[in-house]
Formats: structure tokens, sequence, C-alpha cells
């Protein structure tokens, strides 16, 4: 809890997940919900780290795992492993991250910029840290997470995708 | 009236205000090929409800706009004028100034322009070359003025239309100062005779105060059929329209402009109407209904086995109940899939217009020939089936068709016939554009794929093989269209909009005689039926169109070739292999051409086998997009959800083979 209470009315929420033994925020507007992990349907020619798609009630959500995503070593999933579903500009998409612990109200001055230090998450896709008790926090970016970076990705990883056949 | 209400009925009246211009439009082109006089009849009644409308819904500088053509249409109506080309044209372009003016209104922007008021200039000076007297063309021309005389004469049955005088005078009254002066000159002369019902009154109204033309002309618009009526200015302010001997000079800068107007207006039109409304014939809703009501029946029938033993004469009921679901459901379905159908006439209806002006533009005659306008189709099929048949059509009348001369070398008829067909075939949507033009040129459709390095030489090439070069990206240049008589504009283009509808374009063409294109496309995209496949641990949907057959084959049929391509024989061909579990890296796929099964398919006119561990069973999938949240994956249309809820892809048979074709050349 921040204990500046100018900026309460400023204060956001994130949601702490954990992986690899440190902590990420995800910003609580962003998260649609939360869920178990379950199998998901690899689909052909994506990156490593999307593994597939899984049926959010009849809409077809992509889910990536963040230790993958991040470069960070894959753990078997376990009864903690869950996947948080983001919504970033109208489009939905499951992050698989080891555990979510907390929700966090962090308010604009506890929000320090990120060092540029051997965190394992390359800080591009951090917006900042800020810390609660002894606890330090990293807070996601989560517009990037899945662009613009990664839509480059997707576009080198398929050269000729403009001809591929789609139904609605 | 509320705001909201008004623009309720605002939307309600440019949806039917559309139509009525389409109307007018085919009615006018109707005209011009020698069509009747009651099409005249047609054309104003499409424009006099347009102005009465647009008067209404608060647009009075359509209503005022609209006025003027129907003014015209008066004179040929009435037969003081003849309907000649000159007039017919300024008509068309009228419509389209209109369809650009509600697309504007649409949109929220002013809806006059510079056209609009060009189009106007000249609409009047054409009722001025044939009007009676300078006097009533002066007076036409005054828009403005302080000072107004009416005379207002309405016919004795005016009352029975449910039109009161005195709100209309009352009315009137809003624009400024009144003075009323009653007219007698029609009562009977004993109270006998004068019927109640009847309007025997007229009224001289001098009206002070500025006002133009159009409030003033706006209040009797509901009852301008039903009156003799007279505006005059009294005290001119301004000179609002240019004199009639200068208005001729107007037409040249603004006929240019209309056409481009135009498709940006329907352009604007189409894009909105993406998300817009259907209508539904009542009898489909009847039958929806219907369905429903069965449904309910079935299921409360169903709800009696809640309670009770179930024994052996009442599970036969309960699977009789089951069954009676089942096909209540399946009925249920391909009724609400067939709200979505539309008569593909609307798609149609555009083309005798473009044909006539390209045609006309390009000096060659052609008849359009119109065949299975009622032949429906899916609603998102429909609108974006528009764009590739206007490309094929101007093709085939750019290139496919001669000029005149060409054709009487050729030992033709001077007029060339286009002809658009639609038809149902099995499951399947076919839609025809076939000219007698001179064909394609395989001569030089070879040499220019040569040129290219598509082809090294055309040797051995079936005539099928040659005409589909013309698909290829590499011909879509404007060289192509100077250098030989072959098509090629965009054509990659065309085949790539229809493969995105999930159809297939094909061309048949005989040298001097004419081409045929055929564009087949799915009945609907939102349901397929497939067959599941198993692939290692995974489930993939093969749509069931594409599929030829499947054949469990010996190990020793598939050989591999030089490349690390491997083909198997079936029936008198070879067929290339396609591995499924290669081309979408599937784990613990079986690998052994005896243990897994060969389905033959076709996609794209291309025949391969997809090799997959085994069929599973066949089921209808409802198609899901993929791109909505995530992207398109080559080879993969789209996705579903299985029985258990788990996702499964459907397999892209055309995409799969551009797929394989591509890792090939790699």
């Amino acid at each position: 809890m921040s204990d500046n209470s100018r900026s309460e009315a400023l204060q956001s929420q994130y949601l702490t997940v954990n992986l690899a033994h440190e902590e990420y925020g995800i910003d609580i507007l962003a998260v649609r919900e939360i869920r178990g992990w379950t199998p998901v349907t690899r689909i052909p020619q994506a990156p490593h780290y999307v593994l597939g798609v899984l049926n959010l009630r009849g809409a077809i959500v992509p889910v990536i795992d963040m230790r993958l995503r991040f470069g960070i070593e894959r753990e078997a999933y376990g009864a903690t492993t869950v996947t948080v579903i983001i919504t970033v500009a109208g489009r939905n998409f499951g992050v698989v991250v080891d555990a979510v612990s907390d929700v966090l109200d962090v308010s604009p001055d506890a929000i320090r910029p990120v060092p540029d230090m051997g965190t394992t998450v390359d800080t591009e896709y951090l917006k900042g840290l800020t810390s609660t008790g002894e606890r330090m926090v990293l807070l996601l970016d989560v517009d990037k997470l899945l662009q613009p970076q990664d839509a480059q990705m997707l576009e080198a990883a398929l050269p000729a995708a403009s001809d591929v056949k789609a139904v609605a | 009236m509320s705001k909201a209400a008004l623009a309720q009925f605002q939307q309600v009246f440019i949806e039917e205000s559309l139509e009525g211009l389409d109307t007018m439009e085919s009615s006018l082109l109707e005209l011009d090929n020698g069509g009747d006089a009651e099409l005249v009849h047609t054309i104003f009644r499409a424009a006099h409800s347009i102005k009465g409308g647009a008067a209404t819904f608060g647009f009075p500088e359509m209503s005022s706009f609209t006025h003027e053509a129907e003014s015209l249409l008066d004179e040929v109506r009435s037969g003081k004028r003849a309907i000649d080309g000159a007039i017919i044209e300024l008509l068309l372009r009228t419509v389209d100034c209109l369809r650009a003016m509600f697309a504007r209104a649409q949109a929220g922007e002013p809806l006059n322009d510079t056209v609009a008021e060009a189009l106007r200039n000249e609409l009047a000076a054409a009722m001025g070359r044939g009007a009676p007297a300078g006097a009533v063309q002066a007076r036409r021309n005054v828009d403005q003025a302080d000072a107004w005389t009416i005379r207002f004469r309405p016919y004795a049955g005016m009352l029975a239309s449910g039109n009161d005088p005195l709100r209309l005078i009352r009315e009137l009254g809003g624009l400024g100062e009144l003075t009323v002066t009653p007219e007698f000159d029609r009562l009977p002369a004993t109270l006998a005779a004068l019927e109640p019902g009847e309007c025997h009154l007229g009224w001289t109204i001098e009206l002070k105060g500025p006002a133009r033309r159009a409030d003033i002309s706006g209040v009797f618009d509901w009852v301008e059929d039903e009156c003799d009526l007279s505006i005059d200015a009294r005290h001119v302010v301004t000179e609002a329209a240019p004199p009639p001997a200068a208005a001729p000079a107007a037409p040249a800068p603004a006929a240019a402009a209309p056409v481009a107007d135009a498709g940006a207006a329907r352009a604007q039109r189409e894009a909105s109407a993406e998300s817009s409304s259907v209508r539904v014939s009542i009898d489909k809703i009847d039958g929806l209904i219907n369905l429903v009501g069965e449904l309910v029946i079935t299921q409360s029938m169903l709800d009696t086995f809640r309670e009770g033993e179930i024994d052996a004469a009442r599970l036969a009921v309960l699977e009789q109940g089951l069954a009676q679901l089942a096909r209540h459901t399946r009925e249920l379905q391909e009724s609400v899939m067939g709200i979505r159908m539309l008569p593909i006439a609307s798609v149609f209806n555009r083309f005798p217009r473009m044909v006539r002006d390209i045609s006309q533009k390009l000096g060659k005659q052609v008849k359009l020939e119109l065949v299975g306008e009622q032949t429906e189709l899916d609603k998102t099929v429909l609108e974006k089936i528009g764009d590739p048949m206007v490309h094929l059509v101007r093709n085939a009348i750019d290139h496919g068709l001669e000029t005149p001369d060409k054709r009487r070398a050729a030992g033709k008829g001077d007029t060339g016939t286009l002809t658009l067909a639609a038809s149902h075939r099995g499951g399947s949507i076919v839609v025809e554009v076939s000219d007698d033009g001179a064909g394609l040129n395989r001569d030089a459709i070879i040499g220019k794929a040569v040129q290219r390095g598509l082809i090294s030489s055309g040797e051995g090439m079936s005539d099928e093989a040659v005409a589909d070069l013309i698909f290829q990206p590499g011909f879509s240049t404007a060289a192509v269209t100077t250098d030989l008589s072959g098509r090629g504009v965009g054509m990659d283009v065309v085949r790539r909009n229809v493969a995105d509808l999930g159809g297939t374009v094909t061309i048949r063409s005989t040298q001097g005689k004419g081409s045929v294109f055929t564009i087949t496309l799915p009945l609907t995209l939102a349901i397929i039926d497939g067959l599941t496949a198993a692939v290692g641990e995974e489930r993939y949907i093969v749509p069931l169109v594409s599929i030829v057959e499947s054949v469990q084959l010996k190990g020793d049929a598939v050989r591999s070739v030089a490349g690390g391509g491997e083909l198997f024989r079936f029936r008198n061909e070879y067929l290339p292999v396609i591995r499924l579990h290669d081309a979408f890296g599937c784990q613990d796929a079986v690998r052994g051409i005896d243990e897994g099964l060969m389905v033959v398919v076709e996609g794209d006119g291309t025949r391969v086998g997809l090799f997959v561990d085994g069929l599973i069973g066949q089921q209808q999938a409802v198609v899901k997009s993929l791109e909505a949240n995530y992207r398109r994956v080559q080879g993969v249309s789209g996705a579903t959800i299985l029985a258990d809820g788990s996702v499964a892809l459907i397999v892209d048979i055309a995409g799969l083979v551009r797929l394989q074709a591509r890792r090939k050349a790699a």
C-alpha cells in the first residue's frame, strides 16, 4: 500500500504474478480474467513462446508462455500455474505465469525507472519498478508484450502471410 | 419529435431513398434502351418520394435539389418534353449526386457541394430551355426575397387526404407576417350544392419578411399534387442563380466530377453497409417462429424425463425426442443462416450503369445479360464479391470485347454480349462472367510469361494452364494491357479476394470466341462440413468440400523424387504428397505410409494427397476467426471448437498447397 495520500486518486492497481522467483506487476485494468492452466491447441508456424490457442467462451485466444517469452528456462506446469487473460487494444491473449500472488495499489510517485541492470527480463518490457515492504515488483508494460516487437517477429516468421486464405 | 426519434426515421428514410435511387437508375437505363412511358412515372414517383421525405426529415437542400429534377421529370411525364439521351444523362448524374448527398447526410456533413450546385443550375437550365415563358424562368431563379405572393388553390378533394389548409397557412405564418385574402369564386351558388367535405376556397397570401423559396415550398410539399400553387417573389434580395444564358457553361467542369464523386459515395455507402441491417422477409421469420415453437414442445417433452424411472418403453420415447431435438436444431440452424442469405441482384444491379459508362467511353457496343439474379448468397460474401466482379466486368469490356469494326472483321455482330450468371451448384454458388469477345491470346500470354520468367516455354502446356498464368502477380502491369490483347490487370487480386471468401476463380477461354470466368463460392462462411483428422495428439478439421476421397496406401506406393518431394499414383495421375505432420510440425505422428491414411484433396484447382494418421469422423464446424486475437496462419483457414470445448484448427488446402510450393522453392 502506498502511504502517499496526496496522489491517492491517481493510484493504479497491479496484479502481481510470480515468474522464476521474481515478482511482476500487470496493470489490473488490462487483466480480463485469471484461469487455471489448461492444455491449449498448438498452432503451426508460431514463435516458440506462443504455446497455442484456447477457447475463451467461443473466442479463439492465443496463449504465451512468459518464461519462454523472456528467455527463462521452461518449468513443468504445476498446481499454481495460471493463464492470465490480458486485453490490449481490443485483442485478447493469455500469458502463462508460475503463480498469481497479490493485488497492489501503486501511486505514480512510487514507480521508479528501471535501471539497466541484469534482470532476467528485458527492460524494454518494463514500465518501472516499485517496492512493497521487502519485495521489489517489476511493472510490466503490457502494451509492448505482444507489440510492436512481437508483431514484427510474427511477420518475420511468416514472410508471405498476405496470401493466406482467411475465413472470418 | 425528439432528435433521437428523428435520427431513427432519417436512417429509414435514407435507406428507402437509396432504394428509390436504385430504382431511378435502373429505370433510366431501361429508358435509355427504349423502355416505355410507364418508366417515366416510376422515376417520377421515386423522385417525388425522396423530395417529400427529404423536406419532412430535415434535409431542405436535398428536397429543393430533387425538386428541380422532379420538375424536369414532370414535363417529360406530361408530354411537354421528349426524353432524350441528354436528359437521361443529366438525370443519371442527378442520381449520382443524390447518392453522394445521402452519403454526406449519413456522415453528418453539409449536403451541398459544388457538384450539387453546378448540377442544380444545369437542371434549372434544362428546364429553362423548354419553359413556356421567360418570366417564369426569372421567378424560378429567385431564391430569396423580402416579400412573396403565394397563391394557393387547393383542389376540392384535398381535405379528404387529411391536409388542413389552415395548418399550412399557420405554418407559413412562422416565416413572416401574413396578409391572407380568401377567394370565393369556386363556392357553389346554393347552400344545397355545398359539399361540406370538399374545399371550395382559395387564398392569396402576402408574406412579408425575409424567406427562402425552399422554405415556402417546403410548407406545401405534401399537398402540391392536390392544389394549384404559385410562389412569386415581390421584393428580390439576391439573384441566386446565374441567368439562363450563362448556365450552359456550368456543365463542363461538373461533368467529370460526378463520376469520381459517385464512386466515393458508393465506397462510403458500402463501408457503412458492412455493419448495417438486413431486411428479412416475413416468411423467413414465420418459419423461424414455427421452428422455435416446435423446439419448445420437444424441450417440454424431454423435460418429463426428469422424474420417474426410465424403462424400455420410455427409453424409446426419449430416443425419439432426442432425434427430434437434433432435427429441429439443424433446421433452426439452417433457417438462421438463411436470414443472412440475400439475392445477388443487389450486386448485379450496379452493372448496367457501369457497363453503359465503360462501353460508351471505349466506343464499344455491349449488351448486358443478367441470369439468376434471385440466387441467394451469404450477406458477407455478397458484400465482398462486388469488387472482384467489377474487375472482371471491366476487364471483359476493356480487353475481351472488341470494337464494332473488329467484331465485323471477325464475322460477329456489332454488339458484344456480356453475361453475368449466378446459380446454385451443390453446396456452392457459381457466378459466371462471360463474354463473346476475342478470348485469351495464348501466344501473347506465353510470351509475356516467358519474358517475366514465370515459365521457360509454353511447350506442352494445356490451355487451362496457360489461362491460369494471368492470375500470376507478375501479370498485373500496365504493359500487359497495351502489349497484348490478353487480360491481366490485377487478376491476382481478383483471385486473392475470392480466395479470402473461400472460393476459387477459373477461366475457360477460346481464342476468337470469348472467355468465361467462373467464381465458385461456398454458400456460407460461418459453418462448414468437415472431417476430423488425427495427426499425432492433435485434431484438425479438413473441409468436406475439398476432399475427393481417402485411400489406404501400401508403403511402396509413394515414391520420393529429387528435391525432397513425394509422389503417389492416384488413378491415372501422380499427385504430390503433403504430410500434415511435416507441414504443421506435429509431434508423435504416424510416419509410415501404410500406417496412416492418404486423403486426396483439391484446392485452387490442384490435387494433392494429404497424409494424416487417420480420419475420426464427420462434423459441422462453426468457423471462428484466428485473426480476431492472433493473426493469419498459413495453411489454416480458421479454428473451431470441438464437442469437448477444445480448439481444433481448420485446414486450408489451397493455402497448404501454396505453403508447400514455397517450402520446396526455398
